[in-house]
């Protein structure tokens, strides 16, 4: 494509627009996090007049902040740690084994993504409870039972992204790998996983994110004791104050790492995205 | 030349799989077993959540499940077909409820999927040459996207606020509006819901489109440059058909994401979902969660499971047959 001028054009107004379509928001949600609690009750300015740090503190009062800092983390590193791993499981059998059902696997995990979680929530909730009748073992209201859930949302996308980075990672380095004694395991282990690290270092950060961000299950499978950031933030809104400082306070603190992790793994997702699509 | 690609590939591959049956595939006896051992913790965990509750959620439907059936469900009696009738009779109000909240969520999804492409694709070919800067306004166009859904829409949902937010000091400053619009309210909700959703996905558009950019070769536009095409031309002519298999699937999934989208009504109106704003979801969600009729409920996920396949079936059947064509 040519840069005439009227490419350029294009592009400034384009930019513009959209830069201020992204930028708007962030730019409230930080400095309305850094103002005191009447500049938001009253009319909105776009300067904060009274800088203060006080949301920042006053945050992890209001609300048990803190212990939904550490049920999220909790679940969603668990959450991660086991989706990964049985990710990269599966997609090493998908990328170099042939076998009976594995075209029947891969549509089956892959459709499981495109179909809306409520279909699952309402029977998962109940399998959930009876489970608990059954056997005693608490899954609602329990953070293994959010692990559970939420290590299977990431899966899919998982097993698709990493067995195409396996794909891409020449046969001839299993192979040597074998021949040197290695059983097929030792060469995932020694040869495929290093050389797959960017993806599974994506795949990683994109689960986590999945599970960081999940609001339909948290709103029904959890209580105050395992309650998650993502439905822990609505608690800010009591019957006699909406603190909308320390809202957009909290919100950016459990934004920071999240996005952070995102964009400096986006090259691999980039190139994830890629691989997919031309597939 | 798509077709010609097409073609091309499955020979090209054919014989570079055939060598790799040869790799860890010669000791037999474990490895035979090996790829379903590794496949199993995959299977288990995607039958226990997804699998075994959606045939859970079939039955559901079936059968008359309220309060005093959930700890004991299976002496709830039989419902026949009641549930899907009570859910599609269109006279009485939970079936009038339930067409409503289609209707919203049809118009939510189109509008949203449209808008999120058209400003994914004006971004994403904005960006195609180099420039300085680029990497930079790239990887901000992602925040939006990387952020946790319910932070992004939090922040909207305080801008919204009639007294206290940003969007209606905005519209009055600029003499667009008196400055007390109800945005979270009556039949302003759609607009609210359309905004916010976009906001968010239209980054995932972006993304998606920008990684297709990058496949197409440089000296097609060189080449139409020469035989005078301008830019406009070039991307009807080049960029539009290189980008069709990406389309194809990034429409798709915009649209079934939107059509399912909960997180945007769910943290922006709470639960108190104004009828503009009630999209599916969180109808099917309020329908059985705050009434306890879960048999109701269940019939409502099967009619819009129903519904997403025969869209998904339509589509690709649709789009196969043309590309097949062209």
């Amino acid at each position: 494509m040519r840069e005439t001028q009227g490419f350029k054009i294009y592009r400034g107004v384009v930019l513009t627009v959209l830069g201020l379509f992204v930028l708007v928001p962030l730019y409230v949600m930080i400095t309305s996090s850094l103002k005191p609690l009447k500049d938001v009750q009253g009319a909105f300015s776009w300067w904060p007049s009274n800088l203060t740090l006080a949301p920042f503190v006053d945050m992890w009062k209001t609300v048990p902040l803190a212990r939904y800092f550490v049920n999220s983390t909790i679940v969603s590193v668990s959450a991660t740690v086991f989706s990964v791993a049985i990710a990269i499981l599966a997609a090493f059998a998908v990328s170099r084994f042939r076998f009976r059902g594995r075209t029947a696997f891969t549509t089956t995990v892959l459709s499981t993504q495109m179909f809306p979680g409520v279909l699952f929530l309402l029977p998962l909730f109940l399998i959930f409870v009876n489970i608990n009748n059954s056997f005693g073992l608490q899954l609602v209201g329990t953070r293994l039972g959010l692990i559970i859930t939420y290590l299977t949302f990431s899966l899919p996308f998982s097993i698709w992204m990493l067995a195409g980075y396996f794909d891409s990672i020449p046969r001839e380095l299993d192979e040597a790998a074998l021949v040197d004694g290695c059983g097929p395991m030792g060469a995932l282990w020694r040869v495929v996983l290093p050389a797959a690290r960017p993806g599974v270092i994506a795949v990683a950060i994109y689960s986590f994110m999945t599970a960081w961000g999940e609001v339909l299950f948290a709103s029904v499978m959890t209580t105050e004791a395992n309650r998650t950031l993502s439905v822990g933030l609505r608690q800010y809104s009591t019957q006699t104050n909406i603190y909308w400082n320390q809202i957009m306070a909290a919100a950016l603190v459990v934004s920071v790492p999240v996005v952070i992790g995102f964009l400096l793994a986006q090259r691999h997702f980039v190139a994830g995205v890629t691989a997919g699509a031309v597939k | 030349m798509s077709v010609a690609t097409q073609e091309a590939t499955p020979a090209a591959a054919k014989p570079a799989k055939k060598k790799t049956k040869r790799g860890p595939e010669h000791r037999p006896g474990l490895n035979r077993w090996l790829p379903y051992l590794l496949l199993a913790p995959a299977v288990l965990a995607e039958l226990l959540i997804h699998i075994i509750p959606m045939v859970v959620g079939i039955w559901m439907s079936f059968i008359k499940l309220t309060k005093f059936f959930i700890a004991n469900w299976s002496a709830a009696p039989s419902a026949g077909l009641n549930n899907y009738k009570v859910a599609l009779d269109f006279n009485n109000a939970v079936g009038e409820g339930l067409l409503k909240s289609f209707g919203v969520t049809v118009a939510f999804s189109l509008i949203t999927v449209a808008l999120s492409w058209v400003l994914g694709m004006a971004a994403a070919v904005a960006l195609q040459p180099p420039f300085r800067g680029r990497g930079i306004i790239r990887t901000f166009f992602l925040v939006p996207y990387a952020l946790p859904a319910y932070a992004g829409i939090l922040t909207w949902n305080f801008m919204l606020q009639r007294d206290t937010g940003a969007v209606n000091h905005v519209l009055n400053q600029l003499h667009l509006s008196d400055g007390r619009t109800f945005w979270l309210i009556g039949s302003n909700a759609l607009v609210s819901l359309i905004v916010v959703a976009t906001w968010k996905l239209w980054t995932f558009a972006f993304l998606t489109l920008m990684a297709g950019l990058q496949s197409i070769p440089g000296d097609l536009y060189e080449a139409a440059s020469v035989d005078g095409a301008g830019n406009l031309r070039q991307w009807r002519n080049i960029t539009l058909p290189s980008l069709r298999p990406v389309n194809l699937v990034l429409v798709l999934v915009l649209f079934l994401w939107t059509f399912s989208d909960f997180n945007t009504p769910y943290v922006l109106f709470g639960t108190a979902q104004p009828p503009a704003g009630d999209l599916i979801t969180f109808h099917i969600y309020n329908a059985s969660f705050l009434t306890w009729n879960f048999g109701t409920g269940a019939a409502m996920s099967v009619l819009l499971l129903i519904f997403l396949m025969i869209v998904t079936g339509a589509y690709l059947l649709v789009t196969g047959r043309r590309s097949r064509r062209a």
